[in-house]
């Protein structure tokens, strides 16, 4: 027999885990598509120096477990007096983490820009801050939309690692919940079920500011 | 007086010895078709005029100042030399009226309004007014590039350089974008094109420069140049297009 009605009493502990989750979520997501931004531009028109420096950062982090990104700075850090509370360390690990990701994904986008729309505006006397923000970031970013709200999505979802340095977010909602009344069918079972709806929330809100962004395409 | 002036010039890529010692001089007012080969130069050239392209040896200067591919320079010269693209290069996220709105709000500072009335004056020069609230991907290609010629002329250029512009066209299209460039002459822009397009040189044209190997070959006024060339190289180059 199944007992969801048992899940009730803790309807306080999930709604709270689901408040931090959604609070790293947005401000993760915004830190590190912006650090994946800059990340990104550097990689494409910045010099060979700095480009190293990006494509080693981006290297690292993708070629290693978000788990262990996340212990290093959590359990690492402080020998090298570097103190972090649980949420800190999920914060930065979490913008890290899709920063390096985002990074190729909107270089892809940077590097699909023709030579002669930058010229373009090299001609009409634009510098080079002004050519990113007015004439190539808004083509860039329409081109890769789909592959970066996904990336936000996967990070969202890998985010109840956190859970494991005693961040209380859903997952550890969940654990909780089932350690306290041994129900984890159904405290699983929710926990999904709200992470489903999060991500189904999260592509709606990205669709939604992209039908803004792009206004352009279905205009007539 | 002279507008453009190119002394000596030499340019590069690598051992590619593109451009051999180019001398020219053009004055205000002046329409100047760049004729020749793929691959003889001529892009190049106009490249280096506004400094989209780098240069070895000799000197460039417009309007008294010299040419450097310098960021800051590019920029100061983009207030005098305004060019125009084979793809026409617009953007496509904006408007036609954004697009022509663009540069003189953001680097001459003007005002909304102001740039807006500057706008809806370029495009009605070329034909274009009631496109100012359209999309460049609905236009045609000799819609896009009449409103890339507006947009240039947004910035109240002394020197227009034009690089193909109608190569991309189908050939219906062409003339819509001659007229317009035909317009300007008239009004005494200085205009230096490449083309291929020999009725518009000889037409609308003051001279015709032949460019063959990275050299001037030959120049001068077109209907001359045009119906007795001098050199066999241009004898031949006639013979091909014509």
């Amino acid at each position: 027999m199944l007992y969801f009605s048992d899940l009730l009493q803790y309807s306080d502990v999930f709604l709270s885990g689901l408040k931090t989750t959604v609070e790293l979520t947005v401000l993760t997501t915004i830190l590190g598509v912006a650090l994946g931004t800059a990340c990104a531009t550097i990689r494409q028109y910045g010099n060979r120096a700095s480009q190293r420096v990006v494509s080693v950062y981006v290297e690292l982090i993708r070629n290693t477990p978000f788990i262990v990104q996340l212990f290093f700075i959590f359990f690492g850090l402080p020998a090298i007096g570097m103190m972090l509370s649980p949420w800190e360390a999920s914060m930065i690990a979490l913008t890290i983490n899709l920063g390096a990701y985002s990074t190729e994904i909107i270089r892809a986008g940077l590097a699909s820009i023709s030579k002669g729309q930058i010229e373009a505006a090299k001609v009409l006397g634009l510098n080079f801050r002004q050519t990113l923000t007015r004439v190539i970031f808004v083509p860039a970013f329409e081109k890769i939309y789909p592959a970066l709200t996904s990336q936000c999505i996967i990070v969202m979802l890998g985010s109840a690692v956190i859970s494991q340095i005693s961040v209380q977010d859903l997952t550890y909602a969940a654990n909780l919940v089932q350690s306290r009344n041994f129900r984890a069918f159904e405290s699983y079972l929710v926990t999904a079920l709200m992470y489903l709806g999060l991500s189904i929330l999260l592509r709606f809100a990205f669709n939604a500011l992209g039908k803004r962004l792009f206004a352009y395409r279905t205009a007539d | 007086m002279s507008l453009v002036n190119l002394h000596q010039v030499h340019k590069f890529y690598g051992d590619h010895h593109v451009l051999k010692g180019i001398d020219l001089d053009i004055k205000a007012g002046e329409v100047v078709s760049i004729i020749g080969k793929s691959g003889s130069g001529k892009s190049t050239l106009l490249r280096c005029i506004n400094g989209l392209e780098h240069y070895q040896e000799g000197g460039i200067t417009v309007d008294g100042k010299e040419v450097t591919t310098e960021d800051i320079q590019v920029r100061r010269l983009a207030l005098s030399v305004g060019m125009i693209f084979q793809n026409f290069n617009l953007f496509p996220h904006m408007t036609v009226g954004e697009n022509v709105m663009l540069a003189p709000t953001i680097v001459l500072k003007k005002s909304k309004a102001e740039a807006e009335t500057t706008a809806r004056a370029m495009l009605e020069k070329v034909g274009l007014a009631e496109k100012f609230d359209s999309f460049p991907e609905k236009l045609s290609g000799g819609q896009q590039q009449r409103v890339a010629i507006a947009r240039a002329l947004a910035m109240s250029p002394k020197v227009l350089l034009c690089d193909e512009i109608t190569s991309a066209l189908d050939p219906e299209l062409v003339g819509e974008v001659l007229k317009v460039l035909e317009q300007l002459a008239k009004e005494g822009i200085t205009l230096v094109l490449v083309t291929h397009e020999m009725n518009f040189a000889r037409d609308v044209g003051s001279r015709v420069v032949f460019m063959h190997q990275g050299k001037v070959w030959e120049q001068g006024d077109p209907k001359t140049i045009l119906s007795n060339p001098q050199t066999d190289e241009l004898k031949q180059f006639m013979g091909a297009v014509l």
